[in-house]
């Protein structure tokens, strides 16, 4: 290698979005050193009549519920044995792992005293939802890096830890399903404890059951979306008829959740809160519209989800959706108890753009450089194409048979 | 033996002495507000309700089954024998899930602290172990607020409901409230109109999560043994088809 290929190997060109990175970085970085030696007060708008904001609500809420697809398609491909979607199986388990891993740095950024993360593993209280929570991130976490690990196992070539894993696959999805189901769902019982609190318009006993499936639907959501980017960004995409197979699933998805909806509403008698000329219920029908009403009839009309351009649409209205009802839950839905006007400071913003960037920036190296999206499995050859290639090859081999 | 506090606000002048005698012997700073915070786990409020200023204290109130013990994940609560709900600093990791979810809104947040933490009212546990009684019902010059054992707090309140009948709202607050507390309050006025609770308010919040928590170990049992069994039968049936038959259905031995 001469010096010419070395330099041009490090060289570094500053595009757009890389100068956005940057600067997210720098913001985000200041914002951390406010943070750990001025204090939370410093640092956010929290406070004692509204403790929990930005962090918990994004962060950690929708973070974890946009990395569900990775549970999802795992029991998909490996428990269903629904084999055509294995394409999607490592985006979708990478997405996962570097949400998780994303959601415990954002704790990280939340706790009043980090250093003590670990104390649940020894402290235990198992009538606190949050240790549970705890324990289940701390567990799947570890299932994903597992089942995350072949996949750099394969880039160096360690076969024999690679074949031990590969046979503890399928009870490592199924600790994953678990593992997933009780957290997804437990993140919606840590609002069970105020039903005084949170306003009707959100509060239910069902709130485990509605975290849940709106986790499946938005996890389906953001395997497709992320399909989309890496289309635009490295020219890597999925096939377009798993894609339209996936939304058709996020219909079924999302009409079980309406019907719970409409059912919980009834059950409650709460139908009078949907009228009310407040700022609660313009937040409610907005989430409600654009994360189930608007994307169901998208994705239901054939015509319509066959258009790249509408499914795109569909599926990021699914998305938004599921993070205006996270956010509804944690900060609109309580404003009113705390009467405190809580937005989150422009240091809990950074930090949280920060991370998400870190997150975006190892999804893409990871992509560049690991076998991720695989190129054989994935991209689509025009049949007549593929024979070409066939006889090409074939030629080839006789031709060496005849030199041999 | 369960002690607790008995608070009469029709007895209660607005003094202070126990806003006071609080932040000496909890070493806490001057403070000039009147709210609960980590410089102040007590505060006298008043308000006035037909041309009567009725003073009433806000604090911790012990609850039997305390929400901040039921959502800590370190459990940082305790519910001591002797009544209080004390709170262990070196267990506590700052989640702030206590601030939450506590009905009465009384723990509160070090915010301004690079290593915060929670803090409220102990019903002086120190004190009590030591043979004192808390420093604010010692400091108490009219008897608002007493300290004792719960029965016969509860016998004194009922005694002056009962005699005093024009004098009182007949309600010991505290009775029932969140499961039942730790520390009753007697007023002339319904307890709702000072801006305390009263709305669905019997039961212990623990309760509403409890419900839930407990299904966990039948959610893992079952969802393990329904998924190994799911996998197991299809990819047992998609082995099968794999496996190539002769005309009669029977297997056909592979060479080698």
């Amino acid at each position: 290698m001469n010096a010419y290929t070395l330099a041009s190997r490090f060289h570094f060109r500053l595009t757009f979005w890389k100068g956005v990175f940057i600067v997210l970085l720098i913001l985000g970085m200041y914002s951390t050193f406010v943070r750990f030696f001025y204090g939370l007060g410093t640092a956010t708008n929290l406070s004692d009549q509204f403790p929990w904001g930005l962090w918990i609500g994004f962060d950690v809420l929708c973070g974890v519920g946009l990395a569900a697809g990775g549970f999802t398609l795992a029991a998909i491909v490996y428990i269903f044995n629904i084999k055509k979607f294995k394409p999607i199986v490592r985006p979708a388990i990478l997405t996962a792992f570097l949400g998780y891993l994303i959601v415990i740095i954002a704790i990280l950024f939340d706790l009043g005293r980090p250093y003590r993360i670990w104390h649940p593993i020894i402290m235990w209280n198992p009538h606190s939802v949050m240790f549970e929570v705890g324990w289940c991130v701390m567990l799947y976490t570890t299932v994903l890096a597992l089942e995350f690990s072949p996949v750099v196992l394969e880039k160096l070539r360690w076969n024999k830890l690679l074949k031990i894993i590969r046979n503890f696959l399928i009870p490592l999805v199924i600790l994953g399903v678990i593992f997933s189901t009780l957290h997804q769902s437990s993140l919606g019982s840590l609002y069970l404890i105020v039903p005084e609190k949170l306003y009707p318009l959100w509060y239910s006993p069902l709130l485990p059951v509605l975290f849940f499936i709106s986790a499946v639907a938005v996890g389906f959501a953001m395997v497709i979306f992320e399909s989309f980017l890496s289309a635009r960004a490295f020219n890597k995409h999925l096939e377009k008829s798993l894609v339209s197979e996936l939304a058709r699933v996020m219909v079924f998805v999302l009409s079980l959740y309406a019907l719970l909806k409409l059912q919980d509403f009834a059950r409650r008698d709460a139908w009078s809160f949907m009228f009310i000329n407040r700022t609660e219920t313009y937040f409610f029908w907005a989430e409600i519209l654009l994360g189930v009403v608007l994307p169901m009839i998208i994705l239901a009309i054939p015509k319509i989800r066959q258009s790249e351009k509408t499914l795109f649409g569909g599926v990021l209205m699914v998305i938004l959706g599921f993070i205006m009802n996270r956010l509804n839950i944690a900060i609109t839905g309580m404003e009113s108890y705390a009467q405190a006007d809580y937005f989150p400071s422009w240091m809990e913003i950074s930090v949280t753009l920060m991370i998400v960037a870190l997150g975006f920036a190892a999804f893409r190296m990871a992509v560049k450089y690991l076998p991720i999206f695989e190129k054989k499995d994935h991209i689509e050859i025009p049949y007549r194409k593929q024979i070409k290639i066939r006889k090409v090859e074939n030629h080839q081999l006789q031709k060496e048979k005849i030199s041999n | 033996m369960s002690y607790g506090f008995l608070i009469d606000t029709t007895l209660c002048i607005g003094c202070e002495a126990c806003m006071e005698a609080c932040q000496e012997t909890n070493q806490l700073p001057r403070n000039d507000s009147y709210e609960l915070s980590a410089e102040r786990y007590t505060v006298v409020n008043n308000k006035t309700i037909a041309d009567q200023d009725i003073y009433y204290r806000r604090m911790c109130m012990h609850c039997e089954d305390p929400t901040c013990r039921s959502v800590c994940p370190v459990g940082a609560f305790e519910k001591t024998a002797e009544g209080p709900v004390i709170y262990h600093e070196n267990k506590c990791m700052g989640c702030r899930y206590c601030i939450i979810a506590c009905p009465f809104d009384v723990p509160k947040f070090e915010w301004n602290k690079s290593l915060p933490l929670v803090k409220k009212c102990t019903m002086c546990y120190q004190r009590i172990k030591e043979g004192k009684i808390p420093a604010c019902a010692e400091a108490c010059p009219t008897g608002a607020t007493l300290f004792g054992q719960k029965e016969g707090l509860i016998q004194i309140a009922q005694e002056r409901i009962k005699q005093e009948k024009d004098k009182y709202h007949p309600y010991i607050y505290g009775l029932n409230e969140a499961g039942g507390t730790s520390v009753f309050i007697i007023s002339s006025v319904s307890l709702a109109d000072l801006g305390f609770k009263t709305k669905n308010f019997q039961e212990a919040f623990s309760k509403l999560t409890w419900q839930v928590m407990k299904e966990i170990p039948n959610v893992v049992a079952f969802s393990g043994v329904f998924l190994f069994g799911l996998s197991w039968i299809i990819n047992r049936r998609i082995k099968l088809q794999e496996i190539p038959v002769d005309q009669d259905g029977a297997q056909i031995e592979e060479e080698n």
